[in-house]
């Protein structure tokens, strides 16, 4: 389940399995599992400026995940997921966070598909909704494990499959609430007296494209990630929530459905940002194993036989 | 395609629908303060104890011409001219500076504080430029307002405005020149009516004495400090409180004692208190002499203690002497002594335990970097007592100024006794304790919040009738909140509070004896 914008500055866990590729669950199917990656960085953009920080050293977050896509129809899926994290930072004395961040919940739905020459096209609009389930500790920047927002997101995209070859593109639009503070003031680039942070929303650009077959999807991902607003951490001071916070990645992800367990299939996922304000130049290692449950009623009949 | 359309169409009318509902809009503190409007006028303020001045009339407010004059016809048809065009951001502006000229000076002085308040960055070599005072725009910009420079700050802004009310209010009581809308009924008031006179203008005597504290301190917002009193200024006007006269007379006696104060600031030694190589050196080996462990810098590259020398400035309450003998806590907890290790051992054990609410406590005192610093919280929770018992504007001023220095003697007395001991923080001793909040890069004995923190909360007691022991609850919680954030030990932040509580008890007998009791 990838677009956990919380973790902007941590990691972005980049996992193609549902959400943000063009492949539906069949009806009736329930695809699960957990996942795990590590994210870490160095180096960091403050506002345009790159440098390192020797009073944080590196700074690694490591997420456990667990998601599912269950399959209403074979064209309407729901997804979900929620992610277990832990931070540190390798030097300084800032405490590394952990905790439950978010539950995120997707409706995914293939609203067209059509023969354009002897590929297949599909027209697949998303909705999405994230909420925090833990009151986990935000005003710790860049070790806070999310942005404690709650997030509304819309997904349209298109996904054409030619043979055993496909590309991917998809924009997101997502609306964040604003953010609550354990303090009762706060400067952003002006002062505020609210323990409440308006959070600038963010879009997303998604491109994908590789190869897809029944055993095995191998993909080169784009992803470009822009907050519509915030401001930019001035020189040497705290990062805050409500930063913009902007990045490009480029990532590879492949999954392996296996023959001897039918079923059971294998991801691994690897990104690195190569462009980014305000967040740190992460790179991202992963991976997880899902199994589908069949919950069709010609699987429980051909059980009962 | 048709269908898609349709589809995409209704996804955007749900969108909208979302984005209206969910309202992001901020409802903050600062914008919903009552209009000043005080019970007792304190029309005699006049003849309340300066702080500096040598008496009331130390500095000259001519007469002001006479009502029935042609040249204050005049003044009042400007108003009337505002008055007719009035739009409603003018309005707003006239609500806004309402609510009090004490008030709205010391929340930009805040603001500015917060802006400044980021310690620069290394040089490529590892060591650190410092701010410079004359080309305030280059970087590192000037001020780094961190928590001693912004006590300071705090102090003077206050200082100096309560002395230029009572310059103010003595000239009202000599002049007695009749306010605008009592002269002609058909000025409108967009504001409560004060019964004082109103030449000169208590609004612009602070706004006038406020603009070149705040232009001392902050060099390099000189466009934002302007455009704050031309606003302030028109206000007035628009409101019908004052005419441009009033005004005048006002800003030009502010910022004549605006002069001595500055004149005081530039001999206080707040400007050598950054030190020098050799004198940090010598805390060090002085601490090792004395058999003790001494404090060392935690950031990376390592960075010079924070105004070292701060503890030799000059003090508003007491002198210095007074500090040394009666203030000055005695030694902290020896660094071999079985206690320390104990205390260092306590700081671990409340990390290994903290719970969400103590971390979100540690959180809402932090006051670290980007913030308007301790003595700025306490300010900000002076104001927000101060704005619900309806005082004048004199009154304003003289209970911020005892509060602003009761904090910056604080900020002495506390830094003189960092020095003076020298004593390492929690993270030296053992690098197992980590915090949530930041770690200052000064020693630890005594706890600066708590020495902040029990001056404000003894001086707040003492003004705040009716909330007896609340002020001290919330330091007590300020002080407990640096052990939660694993920065200070207990010694610490009980000394701090004691020595805050006999720091406070100066200003409170300095508020017995200026006549506004």
């Amino acid at each position: 389940m990838s677009v956990v914008a919380g973790l902007m500055f941590l990691s972005q866990a980049a996992f193609a399995q549902t959400d943000i590729d063009g492949i539906m669950m069949q009806k009736n199917f329930f695809c699960v599992g957990p996942t795990v990656d590590k994210t870490s960085w160095k180096n960091y953009w403050e506002g345009t400026f790159k440098r390192d920080n020797a009073n944080l050293g590196t700074v690694s977050s490591t997420a456990a995940m667990i998601m599912g896509n269950y399959g209403i129809t074979d064209k309407l899926n729901v997804l979900f997921g929620l992610p277990y994290i832990k931070t540190k930072a390798s030097a300084g004395n800032f405490k590394g966070q952990k905790g439950l961040q978010d539950l995120s919940l997707w409706v995914k739905w293939v609203a067209k598909e059509k023969m354009i020459g002897k590929g297949n096209l599909k027209g697949i609009v998303e909705g999405g909704y994230s909420t925090p389930v833990s009151k986990y500790y935000i005003d710790l920047m860049p070790l806070a494990i999310g942005m404690h927002s709650k997030t509304g997101s819309i997904r349209l995209m298109a996904d054409y499959e030619l043979g055993d070859w496909f590309a991917t593109l998809s924009g997101t639009y997502m609306l964040r609430s604003n953010v609550t503070l354990d303090r009762d003031t706060y400067y952003t680039t002006e002062m505020h007296y609210t323990n409440e942070v308006k959070m600038p929303n963010a879009n997303d650009f998604n491109f994908r494209i590789g190869y897809r077959s029944s055993t095995w999807i191998v993909e080169a991902i784009v992803d470009k990630f822009t907050t519509l607003g915030g401001f930019d951490i001035t020189k040497n001071n705290m990062p805050f929530v409500s930063n913009k916070m902007d990045f490009t990645k480029l990532g590879l992800h492949v999954k392996y459905d296996t023959d001897f367990v039918n079923g059971l299939s294998f991801v691994a996922d690897a990104n690195t940002t190569v462009a980014g304000r305000n967040i740190g130049q992460s790179s991202s290692f992963g991976g997880g194993v899902f199994y589908i449950l069949d919950f069709s009623k010609k699987k429980k009949e051909e059980t009962k036989k | 395609m048709k269908k898609i359309f349709f589809y995409i169409s209704v996804l955007t009318v749900t969108i909208s629908i979302v984005l209206n509902s969910c309202s992001k809009k901020l409802d903050e503190a600062n914008a919903v303060y009552p209009l000043i409007n005080p019970t007792r006028p304190d029309a005699n303020a006049g003849t309340w104890k300066p702080i500096l001045l040598a008496s009331a009339s130390e500095f000259p407010c001519a007469a002001p011409i006479a009502t029935t004059s042609p040249d204050y016809i005049l003044q009042l048809n400007e108003i009337k001219s505002f008055q007719d065009k009035i739009t409603s951001q003018e309005k707003d502006l006239v609500n806004y500076w309402g609510a009090g000229a004490v008030l709205r000076w010391n929340e930009i002085m805040r603001e500015l504080v917060a802006k400044h308040n980021v310690p620069p960055y290394q040089n490529p070599d590892g060591t650190y430029p410092a701010p410079n005072a004359s080309n305030p725009l280059a970087y590192p910009l000037f001020p780094f307002s961190n928590p001693p420079y912004a006590a300071r700050a705090y102090a003077y802004l206050s200082a100096a405005q309560y002395d230029a009310c009572v310059a103010a209010y003595y000239y009202k009581s000599l002049y007695n020149r009749a306010a605008p809308f009592t002269v002609d009924a058909t000025i409108q008031t967009l504001l409560p009516k004060s019964t004082l006179p109103s030449y000169p203008s208590e609004d612009a005597v602070v706004e006038g004495v406020s603009v070149e504290m705040l232009k001392l301190l902050f060099p390099g917002d000189q466009d934002f400090i302007d455009k704050k009193a031309d606003e302030h200024k028109t206000a007035r006007l628009i409101s019908g409180a004052n005419v441009r006269s009033d005004l005048d007379a006002g800003e030009a006696l502010g910022r004549a004692i605006a002069a001595k104060f500055i004149a005081r600031a530039r001999g206080d030694r707040a400007g050598a208190a950054i030190g020098t190589q050799a004198q940090w050196t010598l805390f060090e080996t002085d601490a090792i002499a004395k058999g003790e462990i001494p404090w060392y810098s935690q950031e990376g590259p390592k960075r010079p203690p924070m105004l070292p020398l701060f503890g030799k400035v000059k003090t508003w309450l007491f002198d210095s002497l007074t500090m040394v003998t009666s203030i000055r806590p005695g030694p902290p907890p020896l660094t071999g002594s079985a206690q320390f290790k104990a205390e260092v051992e306590n700081v671990l054990d409340v990390q290994k335990h903290l719970t969400r609410e103590q971390k979100a406590i540690a959180t809402y005192w932090s006051d670290g970097v980007g913030t308007y610093t301790p003595p700025g919280h306490w300010n900000y929770i002076a104001a927000t007592e101060f704005a619900k018992l309806n005082f004048s504007e004199a009154r304003w001023a003289r209970n911020m100024a005892l509060v602003n220095m009761s904090l910056m003697d604080a900020a002495v007395a506390c830094w003189d006794a960092k020095y003076f001991y020298f004593n390492p923080r929690p993270m030296q001793m053992n690098t197992e304790i980590k915090t949530d909040i930041g770690l200052p890069n000064f020693p630890a004995y005594i706890s600066g919040h708590s020495t902040f923190s029990g001056a404000a909360a003894t001086v707040l007691e003492y003004i705040v009738p009716n909330k007896p022991g609340y002020f001290i609850g919330m330091a007590a919680e300020a002080s407990q909140s640096r052990i939660y954030g694993g920065i200070h030990y207990f010694s610490d932040c009980a000394k701090g509070l004691e020595t805050g509580y006999k720091i406070g008890g100066y200003a409170v007998a300095r508020g017995h004896t200026d006549g506004a009791e």
